[in-house]
């Protein structure tokens, strides 16, 4: 079993990434995915800082995939999108179908992320023929759904064509829209948001009126209240999910990984926090903990 | 411009067609649909009335299957496709990419349009979906009129906007807040919100409404009390309790609608399979004349008072908005 590091899904400062990246090159995480997936208009990177950090975690060993964005509203958007196809280096990450089409153009194998809609097997074995190679299930799925799907005979003679990987911690990304909810949130609309998601390093936390986390918001992106947190589903993930993601967080990433890597057999389980949750994995709502 | 209206019911579905509708979308009555409710859509005997009422009347039946197939009975997804086209179905709207290249491999004389659900909200995303036939984008509530724009003068396909009804802020077939809190979302199990997680409470006088047990909104005795969709509760951001995300409150483009017939969009769709005939009957009332009104004279196009004015009776908190079509709204 692999360990991946998902692309920053907040607006940090460029020292911050730039840092966090290399306490990555010198982690032991196996997988890195960098690049801006949520907001066009967060520019703290731009594309040649990425492939610049993307280089240097290749050097330090790491298998480096650029993550590209998930809704493209904009043509100069898809022209941004267009530097990541064409980066000529690195596999790309596809989290809009978009994305997907101009890969498929060039005939460049890509990963499908969790908010591409494969929920089946005749799905799945469509897009292994366009070019995936590593299939990121939806984060709304369960282990008995990944295992249905990946039983069925359908899948058995490409089984050795891709890669599983699944989403096993951080706050879940649930949302995208064409409303920036951390600029409303400080009366702002999107046009006028002076880019505060900086100021927001791990999101807003949005409660219920009795005091539940339920949200977190992050631009566009809505998130789980909750952290996902799949430390101790490890052993049963054996044999089925090739990758297992942690998302960056603001603190305590690598002390997670290293924890995530000590109990990939189960010999080191961790009890959860009260602000933890595992619902979807266990086919419960999202938000639960089983 | 076609007026497309929705039924839930056979009464629906005769009240949209015998008040100017020309096409209505239905779907059948299971999860392999969006609107997945109790006591709504159509079973096999009554999907074949429904085509026949609708082809009497020289009108066109778009039939729904648009959630995602689940890989333990995908063949459900496939005998809804073959039941709607065996009953007459004249369009299929679909999302998962599966069922569309059935379709279009076992069925290619029958219209594929792509459901909102698969969520193409820009041209490189149409293209992907070009390989598998459609002939028409059922665009996201996502996008500015501006990007409507740019992607009718772009894309050399039809396009179909949401003119009016229930308005979704995420971009529709990547939510899923939904199963986050319940465990059912639009993508697997056809429902938002679904009305079995629904607790009503009275404490102390204010009502609360709750989703599987999370609090989402509270209600003074004079406000009224909405229904719990959950991205349109009041929470708490920074000490601050407002709708964080989105008011209740309903999509309304007639203010728009000279630009989008100038763009050259195909189809406007009214929200609402949900709703009764004489909400279906109301709102395809006032849409047949405002269209008939922009076709027959698009320079001296005005919105009547009168329509406004029974559409914000027919709105969530009777209020209404442009929605992202309005750049100001994001």
């Amino acid at each position: 079993m692999k360990f991946s590091l998902g692309p920053v899904l907040y607006f940090w400062p460029k020292a911050q990434m730039q840092q966090f990246y290399r306490d990555a090159a010198d982690s032991a995480v196996d997988i890195v995915y960098l690049g801006e997936t949520v907001c066009s208009k967060r520019r703290e990177l731009k594309f040649d800082d990425y492939i610049a950090l993307a280089q240097m975690l290749r050097e330090a060993g790491k298998q480096v995939c650029l993550s590209s964005m998930t809704l493209y509203e904009a043509p100069g958007e898809l022209r941004e999108l267009r530097k990541y196809v064409d980066n000529g280096e690195f596999l790309v990450e596809a989290n809009d179908v978009g994305a997907i089409s101009m890969l498929q153009e060039h005939g460049l194998p890509f990963v499908a992320g969790a908010a591409i809609n494969c929920y089946n097997q005749h799905s799945l074995r469509r897009l292994v023929g366009m070019g995936l190679t590593r299939w990121v299930m939806p984060v709304e799925l369960s282990q008995h759904w990944l295992d249905t799907l990946l039983s069925q005979s359908l899948i058995s003679d490409i089984r050795d064509c891709f890669e599983t990987e699944v989403f096993g911690f951080g706050h879940l990304p649930l949302a995208w829209s064409g409303r920036c909810f951390t600029a409303r949130s400080e009366n702002r609309s999107k046009d006028q948001c002076e880019l505060c998601c900086i100021n927001y390093p791990q999101g807003r936390q949005v409660s219920s009126q009795d005091g539940t986390a339920v949200f977190v918001l992050n631009g566009i992106q809505t998130q789980s209240g909750s952290r996902y947190n799949l430390i101790n589903q490890l052993p049963a993930m054996q044999g089925m999910v090739d990758i297992v993601r942690l998302s960056p967080q603001v603190e305590g990433t690598f002390d997670w990984l290293t924890k995530f890597k000590a109990n990939s057999n189960g010999a080191a389980p961790q009890p959860l926090a009260a602000t933890d949750s595992n619902g979807y994995w266990l086919n419960l709502a999202g938000m639960a903990t089983g | 411009m076609e007026l497309l209206c929705p039924a839930g019911s056979m009464p629906a579905l005769k009240a949209a067609i015998e008040h100017g509708a020309d096409a209505v979308y239905i779907g059948l009555k299971d999860d392999t649909n969006a609107r997945h409710f109790a006591g709504l859509n159509f079973d096999e005997a009554r999907l074949r009335e429904a085509a026949r009422y609708v082809h009497q009347h020289g009108k066109k039946l778009h039939v729904a299957i648009n959630t995602f197939a689940h890989p333990d009975n995908y063949q459900r997804w496939q005998q809804a496709v073959d039941l709607a086209v065996s009953a007459g179905a004249d369009v299929l709207i679909l999302a998962d990419i599966a069922v569309l290249a059935y379709a279009a491999e076992c069925y290619p004389k029958i219209e594929r349009h792509l459901s909102v659900q698969a969520s193409a909200t820009n041209a490189a995303a149409i293209n992907f979906y070009r390989q598998f036939g459609i002939s028409r984008v059922v665009l996201p509530r996502v996008l500015s009129m501006q990007q409507v724009r740019a992607l009718a003068k772009s894309c050399d396909i039809d396009l179909e906007v949401f003119a009016f009804g229930s308005l979704c802020i995420m971009a529709e077939g990547r939510c899923y807040l939904s199963s986050y809190m319940t465990g059912q979302s639009p993508n697997t199990a056809g429902a938002c919100s679904p009305a079995a997680f629904v607790q009503w409470q009275d404490n102390n006088g204010s009502l609360e409404s709750r989703l599987n047990g999370v609090l989402i909104d509270r209600f003074a005795p004079d406000e009224t009390a909405g229904y719990p969709t959950l991205c349109k509760g009041r929470f708490n951001v920074g000490g601050d309790t407002y709708h964080a995300l989105e008011e209740p409150t309903s999509l309304n483009t007639l203010d728009l609608l000279p630009q989008l017939y100038a763009e050259g969009i195909k189809s406007l769709k009214i929200e609402g399979r949900q709703r009764s005939p004489a909400y279906v009957t109301k709102i395809t009332q006032v849409w047949r004349a405002a269209i008939d009104a922009v076709m027959a004279d698009p320079q001296r196009f005005y919105v009547q008072q009168q329509w406004q004015q029974v559409l914000a009776g027919l709105s969530e908190g009777s209020q209404t908005t442009l929605g992202a079509y309005h750049r100001k709204w994001k």
